[in-house]
């Protein structure tokens, strides 16, 4: 057989071009709008088939310059822009500025309002992860059950937060040195009552999620990390506890009145996608468990704010890094004063950008499906992320 | 049905013909209407919330304000989309599943024609519509819409071959009961097959294929948990994610009607369609509530599977179909093939088939067992111990900045 090549040139051999059939990976947007990003994140993935390539996050699309903000306005005036940094967890946010500004200025606060503060983060970490429940389900397939089953109680603990400050979602409620005003009369009461329903809610959402077969494969040994890598990546939270780092702020760093408390750290073995729903499931009983005792033994009366306070708040120049344990995890705020009547620095550290780093490793070949569930599970907040 | 002898009056073939037409849309179209009513509101139930409620007595009239909404809507196409493939793909995703409507038996004489090749006619026709859906996701020019059709076609291949090896072992069944009274030849028929439960519904004689059977069906219909074609969270909706007014509504319109008409089929084939299950002669009033009683629970089946199920990943329920119910479905016309073929009683076929049955529970149970390792919670707690509270202390600077 003779072939003849396009140069001319005669062949007596026909030539076998071994060529493996090449096909190109396609690019996907996951975001920044896209039903499974939870707001403003932005996700491009390459994927071969369905197989995850290479996963580039885009971050920032919901910066706002809180950090700037907050050094614009005097110390008390910048207590609302906490609220809009992890709008889901507010009172843990503000909880953690009003701390860092008490300790820089050398405020004590009354013990009353400290039980208050106390409860109202402890039902907002509920409220959280109830919302990473429903939201989580979602991602994972449920078709809706899940998010208005969690969302039931959600409301519940809203409704009490709005008869204690008037609003369901930016609190602005805690104030440097104490509370705004008081609780309303029936607080205890009400929470109580709230707390019985949400038990009963955490357990519809066990017996929904937890044993379903379909849920178990869906989540099992997905985007899972060692507790070496959580920790080289900065995770904080319940994703780091899920990989087996019995790491908690309200036991390594105590703040407020939380060794008052007996309960207990989820910590979880494998620190896949399935743990860190275990853990953030088990922390929401022990979340439980710390407002039934705080309610028992919070002082039905008394001051919700110091005797006296200063009309100009100029603590003395000097710097502090509060740190307290949000729903997400670790969120910090480093403040700078120089004795004037704004603070000279305002940092946010915020768990979610952390733990969103450690994205890019869980979702780099696995399915596009695990990818999205990946997402889900870190519970990111973009407003936290970009602040 | 004949609907000459129903209108008790004779007429010509052509005008007979237009009106079995307009009887297949309208019933079709209103079991449809009716279907997405009743999902909202079942679903509305398990998901603590009341569903609609404005429109008309109870929201009854929902189904209405959709499609009129529909119809008014504009109808966009995408300027890159294949124009063709895009504004002809909804009709090809609609015309076949309203073609597999004429040999449904609804009561015993209650049917469009009675089709010697009834079965085979259903899945070939029905399996035309994985044509519109793979036309929709190429014509869209849209990456979702492409890994949803792509998704929903490997899906389609996968669970058609399972379900119909399990109507090929019912087929088998029916022919060798058939073959007493004479007529093993119309096995094939759906109405013959629906006859001969009188007494005994075939589920009771293929408790694997009942199961094999409804799984293929949820994934054909794309329901949870093998919605990945249609996954909101991953791809957006899928293969119509580019559709909107009426051409979407078509494909809606086509989804709840082979819902409607695959719960027909199956309660046919399984649950003995029109009969009483214990042989008892019923009169043709109450077979069509027969029909829509069995019909109905396996409605209220699919949706709450919508309810309380996640969705399975892709190549799980490749896996599962390949791996688990292909073998399964193979194994089970095997076995009744040499059942039969020695003249084996009717309780040995059902006895096998559960065991069949029996054992894939138990083949899933272990996997996943396996998979989880020992438990499903390896979360453990530890007593949290405080320790002593270090507040973190201010550290004074010089006044910052200039």
């Amino acid at each position: 057989m003779v072939q003849q090549t396009f140069e001319g040139e005669v062949l007596t051999e026909p030539v076998v071009v071994e060529r493996e059939f090449e096909t190109v990976d396609m690019n996907i947007n996951i975001g920044p709008q896209h039903p499974a990003t939870h707001g403003v994140f932005r996700m491009v993935l390459t994927v071969d088939g369905e197989i995850v390539k290479d996963a580039i996050p885009y971050i920032g699309y919901m910066h706002r310059g809180g950090e700037k903000l907050s050094e614009n306005l005097d110390y008390r005036g910048a207590l609302g822009y906490q609220d809009r940094t992890d709008y889901l967890a507010a009172f843990n946010s503000e909880w953690v500025y009003v701390n860092a500004v008490e300790r820089l200025a050398g405020i004590e606060i009354p013990e009353r309002a400290e039980y208050v503060r106390l409860i109202l983060a402890e039902f907002n970490r509920l409220l959280s992860h109830f919302m990473f429940m429903g939201a989580f389900g979602t991602d994972v397939g449920y078709f809706g059950t899940a998010f208005t089953w969690t969302f039931k109680e959600r409301e519940r603990i809203q409704d009490l937060f709005e008869a204690v400050c008037g609003d369901r979602i930016m609190y602005n409620y805690f104030r440097v040195g104490g509370l705004a005003w008081e609780p309303h009369e029936t607080f205890i009461e009400d929470s109580h009552w709230v707390l019985d329903q949400v038990e009963v809610g955490i357990s519809d959402v066990d017996e929904l999620m937890t044993d379903n077969e379909v849920f178990v494969a869906r989540c099992r040994d997905v985007g899972a990390m060692t507790a070496d890598e959580a920790i080289s990546y900065g995770v904080t939270g319940p994703m780091l506890r899920a990989s087996g780092v019995p790491f908690d702020l309200r036991v390594e760093e105590p703040y407020s009145i939380y060794d008052r408390f007996h309960w207990e750290i989820p910590v979880g073995e494998r620190g896949d996608v399935y743990d860190r729903y275990l853990v953030r499931l088990e922390e929401m009983r022990q979340s439980v468990t710390i407002l039934r005792q705080a309610l028992d033994q919070m002082p039905t009366s008394g001051p919700i704010e110091p005797e006296r306070m200063p009309a100009r708040l100029r603590p003395a120049p000097g710097e502090i890094y509060m740190r307290q344990e949000n729903p997400r995890g670790e969120y910090g705020i480093y403040m700078v004063s120089d004795g004037t009547d704004k603070p000279w620095r305002v940092k946010m550290r915020s768990p979610c950008f952390h733990n969103l780093s450690s994205l890019k490793p869980q979702v780099i070949n696995t399915y596009l499906a695990d990818a999205v569930v990946a997402l889900g599970s870190i519970d990111i907040v973009l407003c936290e992320v970009d602040r | 049905m004949v609907l000459s002898e129903f209108a008790g009056v004779s007429m010509p073939d052509w005008i007979d013909a237009i009106l079995r037409i307009i009887f297949i849309v309208a019933l079709m179209t209103i079991m449809a209407f009716a279907l997405i009513y009743g999902e909202r509101k079942i679903l509305a139930r398990f998901q603590a919330r009341v569903g609609p409620t404005r429109t008309g007595p109870i929201g009854t009239l929902q189904s209405i304000a959709d499609a009129l909404k529909l119809i008014t809507k504009e109808d966009v196409r995408p300027i890159t989309a294949d124009r063709w493939a895009f504004e002809l793909a909804p009709y090809m995703a609609f015309v076949p599943v309203f073609l597999v409507f004429v040999p449904m038996p609804f009561t015993e004489t209650w049917f469009i024609r009675d089709l010697n090749l009834g079965l085979l006619f259903v899945f070939a026709v029905l399996g035309l519509n994985i044509v519109g859906v793979v036309m929709a996701a190429w014509g869209s020019d849209n990456k979702y819409a492409l890994l949803g059709g792509v998704r929903a076609a490997a899906q389609a291949i996968s669970y058609e071959i399972p379900m119909l090896l399990i109507v090929v072992a019912v087929v088998m069944v029916a022919a060798g009961r058939l073959a007493v009274d004479g007529d093993a030849s119309a096995a094939g028929s759906i109405n013959s097959i629906v006859g001969d439960q009188t007494t005994t519904p075939y589920i009771l004689l293929q408790p694997l294929g009942f199961f094999i059977f409804i799984i293929g069906m949820l994934a054909e219909l794309h329901r949870p948990p093998f919605d990945m074609p249609i996954a909101e969270s991953e791809v957006v909706g899928g293969y119509f994610v580019e559709y909107s007014g009426m051409r979407w509504g078509l494909f809606f319109l086509a989804e709840y009607t082979a819902l409607f008409l695959l719960v027909v089929l199956a309660s046919s084939l399984f649950l003995g369609g029109w009969n009483w299950p214990f042989g008892a002669d019923v009169g043709l009033g109450l077979q069509i509530v027969l029909t829509l009683v069995k019909t109905t629970v396996m409605i209220v089946l699919v949706i709450g599977s919508r309810a309380l199920f996640p969705r399975l990943r892709i190549d799980q329920l490749m896996s599962f179909s390949w791996k688990v119910l292909l073998p399964f479905a193979i194994i089970q016309v095997i076995a009744n093939g040499i059942i039969l073929s020695y003249g084996g009683a009717d309780w040995v076929v059902g006895l096998v088939s559960f065991g069949l049955l029996v054992a894939l529970g138990g083949l899933v149970y272990y996997i996943m067992r396996r998979k989880q390792g020992e438990g499903t919670r390896t979360v453990q707690t530890t007593p949290a111990t405080p320790r002593v509270i270090t507040a973190p202390e201010v550290t004074p600077v010089e006044a910052g900045g200039d």
